[in-house]
């Protein structure tokens, strides 16, 4: 059933009153508990709406976004590039992708929050352990996805090129790598969310600026109001660079498949 | 005139995963003459497609060799065009690049391409749909877009894999029609391989059965005196074409009736494929 944009934006907006309201009232009459043990645990929303709006007024949570938005770049460019490179090379090389096989899965299967630590002591306290983290997580999708492009490309379709002439690195420019680069895109969202896990994760963990620094912070002082606020600040980071991969999808899709709308 | 294609003893057998080998056609000569229209017909799993994949050079011959205008042929045929029976088509270009692509990886220029692409799709009567992708054709469209590709480079030979089999039976018939006009243009060597008996005599100068699988060979060869131009809706109303049709089936019934595992029939029984 189609839905107007009008009416589903005004039910996502039901939503978060509704959550909001919940809060609201919880923290302000005993409905649950103590309203003052409630608000030490869950601070109000209108305090936590104040105390975001104030850190964008004085300014000092521009210097945060800004670390943490060059890191989940920084974490994507450069993992998306391995990913690819090594997720085309494998696809063409079957032994290479044999031999490897077992350490690409093992490697993959190590919850990369234990890698925090030992990156902060290779590669320091600044951006480039919280960047290197976010490549570990970026990496392995595209890698993967990459190589299921890859290795996907139908075989008619390979074979046609062939009869029409293509050459090795011809297949590769306009078979292989169109091919992948759908599958790539088609896992974009989750890639650059985990580029921006990586980067708060790593800040979390030890760092001195970020928006998981702030957060940490907060935690570190039972500052409950500043936790939520750093926690809202980073929804929105994160809805804001949906929207933008979103915006630079579009156009690079358009020979998928969607949905066809009638007049 | 000159033999485009020319298959000699060539047999086709496969490993099996148990050992020992599974013999899909056995040795078998097929020549055609440039400009030549010949039908391979014969029941589904024959082998037919995959001699047209040696013609091709897509796939080598267990046995035998191919000739390609006495040349031996040795990797792919780059005089032939093929057109497959699946959707082939790039689906991240456009009815027009998809086109074009061929005559730019031979080193044209991208807009000397473009224009005889642009020319080729007009041909097919789809010169509107140039900046489609092919999610947005339909399938005889997309058939269109694939034969346009396949013409535009100029083969000297087309090979054809039940091209217009997916198709339904109206689409079917406007492509035969559209195949016969361009094909009568530049008359080129053309080996079709069907299962489809109306087709095959209504296109072809000559009807090559083969016998069902596994070891297929080949049972009949049939000459169509038919004359051209053809008008495909009305060359099947001709006497001509019924007793070929009655002559051919004879021979084609028993090996379709093994495939399903149905004993051969004396009585003339006339039927489709």
């Amino acid at each position: 059933m189609p839905i107007s944009r009008g009416k589903l934006l005004g039910l996502q907006i039901l939503v978060a009153v509704g959550v909001f309201a919940f809060w609201h009232v919880v923290t302000n009459w005993s409905v649950v508990g103590d309203v003052k043990t409630m608000r030490f645990f869950f601070s109000t929303p209108y305090d936590v709406i104040v105390r975001v709006f104030s850190m964008f007024m004085e300014g000092s949570v521009y210097r945060h976004l800004w670390i943490t938005l060059v890191e989940t770049i920084l974490a994507f460019v450069i993992g998306a590039s391995l990913g690819i490179v090594i997720g085309f090379w494998f696809a063409r090389k079957p032994l290479v992708a044999a031999v490897f096989d077992p350490y690409v899965k093992m490697m993959n299967a190590l919850p990369r929050v234990v890698l925090a630590p030992i990156f902060a002591l290779w590669f320091g306290l600044g951006i480039w352990s919280k960047v290197w983290l976010g490549v570990t997580l970026v990496f392995f999708i595209v890698f993967f996805n990459v190589y299921q492009g890859v290795r996907e490309v139908p075989q008619v379709v390979l074979a046609n090129a062939r009869m029409l002439g293509m050459n090795e690195r011809q297949l590769l420019r306009h078979v292989y790598w169109p091919a992948a680069l759908a599958w790539v895109f088609s896992s974009l969202h989750t890639s650059v969310g985990f580029a921006v896990v990586g980067a708060v994760v790593g800040e979390y963990l030890g760092s001195a600026a970020g928006l998981g620094y702030l957060i940490h912070q907060a935690e570190g002082v039972f500052d409950v109001t500043g936790v939520f606020a750093g926690m809202v600040i980073l929804m929105g980071f994160v809805m804001l660079i949906d929207g933008i991969v979103t915006l630079v999808e579009k156009p690079l899709l358009v020979w998928k498949p969607g949905e066809t709308k009638t007049v | 005139m000159s033999t485009a294609v020319h298959l000699k003893g060539v047999s086709v057998a496969y490993a099996l995963a148990g050992g020992g080998k599974y013999e899909a056609v056995q040795p078998v000569d097929l020549s055609v003459r440039d400009g030549e229209f010949v039908a391979l017909l014969g029941p589904t799993g024959c082998g037919k497609s995959t001699l047209l994949n040696i013609a091709a050079g897509l796939m080598a011959p267990s046995s035998g060799t191919c000739d390609i205008f006495g040349e031996r042929l040795s990797g792919l045929n780059a005089k032939a065009g093929y057109l497959f029976q699946q959707d082939a088509l790039m689906p991240w270009k456009t009815a027009e690049d998809n086109v074009a692509i061929g005559l730019e990886v031979a080193g044209a220029s991208r807009r000397e391409a473009h224009e005889k692409a642009r020319a080729m799709l007009a041909k097919v009567g789809l010169s509107a749909f140039g900046d489609r992708y092919p999610h947005q054709l339909s399938g005889g469209q997309k058939k269109r877009v694939a034969l346009a590709q396949v013409l535009v480079r100029e083969p000297k030979i087309l090979l054809m894999d039940e091209p217009f089999g997916p198709l339904d039976a109206q689409t079917r018939l406007i492509m035969s029609e559209l195949l016969l006009d361009l094909w009568q243009q530049d008359r080129k060597a053309v080996m079709f391989v069907t299962h489809d008996l109306d087709e095959a005599i209504a296109l072809s100068d000559r009807v090559v059965v083969m016998s069902a699988g596994p070891a297929s060979r080949f049972i009949g060869e049939f000459t169509v005196h038919l004359p051209r131009p053809r008008d495909i809706a009305e060359v099947r109303a001709e006497p001509a074409f019924h007793r070929l049709h009655a002559e051919i089936w004879s021979c084609l019934r028993d090996e379709v009736r093994k495939t399903y595992g149905l004993p051969g029939k004396a009585g003339a029984e006339q039927g489709a494929v």
